[in-house]
């Protein structure tokens, strides 16, 4: 029977990064398609509790790769190692979510596996060995239907895409396995963390965006975001003049987000940005300039000054409550 | 400091991409051509690592003779030379990757800087393809905290730190929730993120001098790489429209609409 392997991803803090969960999904959406069973893995310093939370998926089998050496995520330890588990596993199918580590890891795995990628597929066509992933070019703008044609075939999954695997589907196999270790020419040094009490962008249901229109000025937009428990997102020129941190950053080439509710304050709209959140279910643009593109792709627009409209859509919120 | 860097053609980030009715591709017509800008990025850090460590800046593309404005576009902004790798029809990333190994092989730059991705086909697989292909270190997404506005930027300064004794380089990486530093034995892989740094101008005394510095020509059968693809791609659309939406006169109507039409507060 062919293998599906979806790779899971522990966090610097230990815990299963969540969008490990919508791959399991996309993992599972191929497995059916493929006539493939689900296989996941997961490698670090010590996996266990995350291997645990994973058993629940709907896996077949969950195979866990413990060693000092896996302690810092690198490409150059965590690619040989899956390497050999996929080719013991005579897997056919290799992914991973399109997180920062997805998309360093898998085309060196995929290099070592003479295997052609998709990055970022956003959805699943054709059976058997016949599989098609549909995934965006030109920032969104295209979207194209891909077939590899090499025996091993790896992929990245667009979290927001997929829905969350859930647990409580049964108990995979526990399978513990000794990584292959190979030396690395390069290594960690550290890891910074941009720690914010907010919800993480990618996982938010309300997304709050500001762009150039707040020259800076972000009091509102989180006064706004802290009463709604949203996550706070920005344009890339906001990000680029250093007015809020990188990972702020929601478009093309900065997060890719699809909450329930995204709230664009003062963005004009540009195609970068709007590849990263086109696929929100409701967008509001606040703008106070009529033509602005961002107004093309809103379900509501108000053509108004940000900080305006921002102090008065809390209070009429507050109404609400 | 020999430092090799990619300079591919793309549609500007600018244009307007239409697919063709028959989705069998994008249509041309209009369209205007840039290198690619994180290329563009790459190019600069290369040049600011040779200011500061002397050397030379080889700059890469791959494709019909058109490539050659992307290549002249690099040496006007500084670069050294020019090795244009000739061959029209499709291309995969393992067919570009495999020519960029062979090119590396040839001129064995200390380091190769590649933009992390393409802004037309967003694979962002080549430089980490490479890097596994050449059994060498890679620092993806390179990055830096400072604002384009600092001190920093305004000298010019490379954010790729060569180490002390000359043998690896530190690159702090933009990941999920923080910035990774890594420090990557000589010769390595760095792809560029976006604020990298600030491309300049080629100035135009620059682009008089790029017109005589030399363009190599090479060729996959040359270089011995078999470049027939393996990713197929067998149809492009364009995304679902979304339904066009409506300007609401104040707050209250808004609220009411977020409230009783979309229902998502």
């Amino acid at each position: 029977m062919p293998i599906v392997l979806i790779v899971a991803e522990q966090q610097p803090d230990g815990n299963l990064r969540k969008a490990s969960l919508n791959a399991i999904t996309a993992g599972k959406q191929l497995a059916d398609k493929a006539g493939a069973e689900l296989h996941i893995a997961i490698l670090g310093k010590d996996p266990a509790k995350v291997a645990e939370e994973l058993k629940g998926t709907g896996a077949k089998a969950v195979h866990v790769g413990a060693a000092a050496e896996l302690e810092h995520y690198l490409a150059e330890t965590y690619a040989p190692a899956l390497a050999a588990l996929a080719t013991e596993l005579k897997a056919d199918f290799v992914g991973m979510a399109s997180t920062a580590q997805g998309k360093d890891l898998m085309p060196r795995l995929a290099a070592r596996l003479k295997a052609a990628m998709a990055t970022d597929i956003t959805g699943l066509g054709g059976s058997g060995a016949d599989i098609i992933f549909h995934r965006p070019m030109w920032a969104g703008n295209v979207f194209a239907e891909v077939k590899l044609n090499t025996p091993v075939k790896v992929f990245t999954v667009r979290a927001t895409e997929f829905t969350a695997a859930a647990g409580g589907q049964g108990a995979a196999e526990v399978k513990t396995f000794a990584p292959k270790i190979e030396a690395s020419k390069t290594k960690f040094v550290e890891f910074k963390e941009v720690k914010s009490a907010r919800p993480e962008l990618t996982e938010a249901r309300v997304v709050i965006s500001g762009g150039r229109g707040t020259k800076g000025d972000f009091k509102e937009i989180e006064a706004l975001a802290d009463d709604l428990g949203a996550a706070v997102g920005a344009s890339r020129a906001v990000c680029d003049a250093g007015w809020v941190p990188n990972d702020l950053q929601v478009g093309q080439t900065g997060k890719v987000v699809a909450p329930a509710l995204y709230i664009a304050a003062g963005i004009s709209g540009a195609i970068q940005h709007l590849a990263g959140m086109k696929s929100s279910k409701t967008i509001v643009a606040i703008n106070k300039d009529a033509e602005a593109p961002i107004f093309q792709v809103a379900d509501y627009g108000i053509v108004a000054d940000l900080f305006k409209v921002l102090p008065e859509l809390r209070s009429e919120l507050q109404k609400l409550k | 400091m020999k430092i090799l860097v990619t300079a591919k053609r793309v549609e500007d980030p600018e244009s307007k991409i239409k697919v063709k009715p028959d989705g069998s591709g994008i249509v041309q017509e209009g369209l205007k051509y840039k290198i690619n800008p994180f290329d563009e990025i790459g190019v600069e850090e290369g040049l600011r690592l040779v200011a500061k460590h002397q050397g030379e800046v080889v700059v890469v593309s791959i494709g019909g003779k058109e490539v050659q404005e992307q290549l002249r576009h690099a040496l006007a902004m500084g670069a050294h030379r020019a090795v244009w790798v000739n061959h029209t029809g499709p291309l995969d990333q393992l067919g570009i990757a495999g020519l960029l190994q062979k090119v590396a092989e040839k001129e064995k730059p200390d380091l190769v800087v590649l933009g992390k991705q393409s802004i037309d086909d967003d694979q962002n697989q080549v430089g980490q393809y490479l890097a596994e292909f050449l059994g060498w270190g890679q620092a993806t997404f390179a990055s830096k905290v400072e604002s384009l506005e600092s001190a920093e930027e305004k000298n010019k300064e490379p954010a790729v730190k060569l180490t002390a004794d000359k043998k690896a380089v530190q690159v702090v990486r933009e990941v999920d929730n923080g910035l990774a530093t890594v420090e990557c034995q000589l010769p390595a892989v760095v792809t560029t993120d976006l604020r990298l740094n600030q491309p300049r101008y080629a100035s135009l005394p620059g682009i008089m001098k790029a017109k005589s510095k030399p363009i190599e020509e090479l060729t996959p059968a040359g270089l011995g790489v078999d470049v027939a693809p393996k990713i197929q791609v067998l149809k492009l659309a364009s995304p679902p429209a979304r339904k066009a939406g409506i300007k609401v006169p104040d707050v209250a109507t808004l609220v009411d609409k977020l409230r009783n039409e979309a229902k998502v507060v």
